[in-house]
């Protein structure tokens, strides 16, 4: 099944079994929202369970956290991840900080249509995962697999803290895997190694993580490890650091702008914990320091390319 | 053009036994209100001695219109006090010396010290901790009165706000739906005519805020905050019909912050007339001379009141002070919540 068909799964799984869960958006409901992730489910669990908001991510956010404080499970739906910045306060003020502070467990989980690749302009292509990623209390999970999205989606939804799931957009129907059937998790805060090799570790997630795959595939000669974050906060230090103690090189991709982008908190940690296991100067290969463009052969300047990433290689490979 | 219905003054005995007060809660509600009024006196000396870190702010002149909707809320119900509703957290039950030690940092606080002031709540006692961005509460409490629609209980959710919130862009989304999906809360607008030092000609240009509430598609309601019956009968009648599907209302209740936005100011840009003329207005006296004229309040029943509510916060103080402050160790504990905690009355 897709990646789309895997969150839509996983969704409607966990509201069969647990009638706390609702969901909570703009057009999620008649509509199916934007990208039809919930499509049929206002038929199946009724209005009050699959909820049209008003245009209002305030509100949305702000809601789900009081109705996750009063016990229901929300899982709100930002259209695009772009629009998270009006909800910011809610997330950022109050649901992150509210159980360090004063006790209050905030189960939500906010579901992000984000990242490029078709042309959506300055406000539907970001990636903001390294903003939140900075937020003690929030958690930040970027699957990039089907069986992944699906076994993520329903462990954020059980898990007692907000989390926000970064779903990649450039994903939703491109990428297809296989997905058990039955109800699992995936434990956020565990990487997975994508691919296995010897000379060089790539660590990414998300759509990078294809990207980077082929870049490997392309490189016959290189033996390419890859490993997938899955989750960036919490993030799975001790799988980047034996990655790292067995190639010794490290490139760092992500999607996301350079400057404070989360690629930095790898490479510093790698350089703090495996300084002496490094045999070349860690490498960052992420978008530049701009707002996402409109223009193709712009936003292809932008994001990474397989092209980028095989050059990175190559350079830390002969280095 | 003002819509807002601006409610009657408190009325006779025999009114304000219609709206489920006895003589017993009539004299309760003076006791909080004083209690409310007490901490927050004593809390200033604790200030003065340097007992307290960071500010202090208080709620003086809102002690009636905190205490009045408090007393209308019912057990299950649930809400969002902000820094001037002190009395709120006294008419729920929150312990006074519990009050005393999360001013000074200390343990028993509420917020343990990991946060002061009134930013604290007992979640038990059906209130959810504020954050500083006020307004930010007022979907949280949607979303709380959204919970117990999607369920179909009969509770109700009450948001404070003050008229400097209003302007905010929360306060807005959160109305608007609650107006669209008619849910049971009710938005209580302590108007204090004082955002820091900005009056309300600045703040807003409508007559009352509550005039907005017909933007939203409920009732918005003026009522003199400090007249504590005339509160109280406002909000019993504002959340029962929230309770019974009638959706949200709007009260706006008229206060004057009587003193400074913290104690660090001193107010000078409010005219010296206009404190004159709210501390007639004072709610606690106004209140105590109803009572005399009206419930046959003695001076000796009067004499017990305030000798007990002293007595109460001695001792409080007394408990507060001997409580420890938090250990540095304890820093990073709880950032995260472990899914046990989910094993509460709210979560099952």
């Amino acid at each position: 099944m897709t990646y789309l068909q895997a969150i839509s799964d996983g969704l409607r799984q966990e509201m069969r079994r647990d009638k706390r869960v609702f969901v909570i958006g703009e057009d999620v409901g008649v509509y199916g929202g934007a990208f039809k992730v919930t499509l049929g489910f206002q038929e199946e669990f009724g209005p009050w369970r699959v909820l049209d908001a008003p245009l209002s991510e305030t509100a949305i956010l702000g809601g789900a956290t009081g109705a996750a404080m009063m016990g229901m499970r929300p899982v709100a739906e930002m259209q695009f991840a772009d629009f998270i910045s009006c909800g910011w306060d809610h997330l950022v003020t109050v649901a992150a900080k509210q159980h360090w502070r004063a006790g209050s467990p905030v189960p939500i989980t906010v579901r992000l249509p984000s990242g490029g690749g078709f042309s959506g302009g300055p406000f539907h292509s970001q990636n903001p995962e390294s903003s939140f990623a900075h937020i003690p209390g929030l958690k930040c999970v970027c699957p990039s697999t089907p069986a992944d999205a699906k076994g993520l989606l329903i462990a954020a939804i059980q898990d007692p803290n907000p989390v926000l799931f970064f779903e990649h957009k450039h994903l939703y129907r491109r990428i297809k895997g296989e997905v058990p059937d039955e109800r699992y998790t995936v434990p956020i805060g565990k990487a997975r190694i994508h691919r296995e090799g010897e000379d060089v570790t790539v660590v990414t997630w998300g759509a990078m993580v294809y990207t980077a795959d082929e870049a490997a595939t392309q490189l016959g000669d290189l033996s390419v490890e890859i490993v997938d974050l899955r989750t960036i906060l919490p993030w799975d230090k001790e799988a980047v650091l034996t990655s790292v103690r067995k190639t010794s090189k490290l490139l760092v991709l992500h999607e996301d702008t350079h400057t404070g982008g989360f690629g930095a908190e790898i490479a510093a940690t790698v350089a703090e914990q495996a300084f002496e296991d490094l045999d070349a100067p860690i490498k960052r290969l992420t978008a530049p320091d701009t707002p996402v463009p409109f223009a193709p052969v712009l936003e292809q300047a932008f994001i990474p390319q397989v092209s980028d990433v095989v050059a990175a290689l190559r350079e830390l490979a002969e280095y | 053009m003002a819509t807002a219905r601006v409610a009657e003054p408190s009325g006779s005995l025999g009114e304000v036994k219609e709206w489920g007060l006895d003589r017993e809660d009539l004299l309760g509600i003076y006791r909080n209100m004083l209690t409310t009024r007490s901490i927050e006196e004593r809390g200033h000396i604790l200030y003065k001695q340097g007992k307290i870190p960071g500010s202090f702010y208080t709620g003086r002149g809102n002690e009636g219109a905190s205490v009045g909707v408090a007393t209308a809320m019912g057990p299950e119900d649930v809400g969002t006090p902000l820094h001037r509703d002190m009395g709120v957290h006294i008419t729920r039950g929150v312990e006074p010396w519990r009050i005393f030690a999360n001013y000074m940092a200390r343990i028993d606080g509420l917020a343990h010290g990991r946060d002061g002031n009134v930013h604290m709540a007992d979640d038990h006692l059906g209130l959810i901790a504020m954050v500083s961005h006020l307004p930010a509460m007022l979907p949280v409490a949607v979303g709380c009165a959204l919970a117990f629609r999607i369920r179909e209980e009969k509770r109700v959710s009450v948001g404070w706000f003050g008229e400097g919130s209003s302007s905010r862009g929360d306060t807005h989304e959160a109305m608007n739906f609650a107006g669209v999906r008619r849910l049971p809360v009710v938005f209580i607008c302590d108007n204090n005519q004082w955002a820091y030092s900005t009056p309300t000609h600045l703040e807003y240009a409508v007559e009352h805020l509550a005039d907005r509430a017909q933007a939203y598609g409920f009732e918005g309601v003026v009522v003199d905050g400090t007249d504590v019956l005339a509160v109280h009968r406002e909000a019993k009648r504002a959340i029962e019909k929230a309770r019974d599907g009638g959706g949200p209302t709007l009260i706006e209740c008229l206060t004057l912050r009587m003193e400074g936005h913290a104690v660090h100011d001193d107010a000078f840009y409010v005219p010296k007339e206009l404190f004159e003329r709210w501390a007639e207005k004072d709610p606690i006296e106004r209140y105590r001379v109803w009572l005399h004229e009206n419930a046959d309040f003695s001076d000796a029943e009067e004499e017990e009141i305030k000798l007990s509510v002293k007595k109460h916060l001695n001792d409080a103080l007394e408990r507060a002070d001997q409580s420890p402050l938090p250990h540095p160790e304890s820093l990073t504990v709880g950032v995260y919540a472990d899914p046990e905690e989910l094993d509460t009355p709210h979560h099952k």
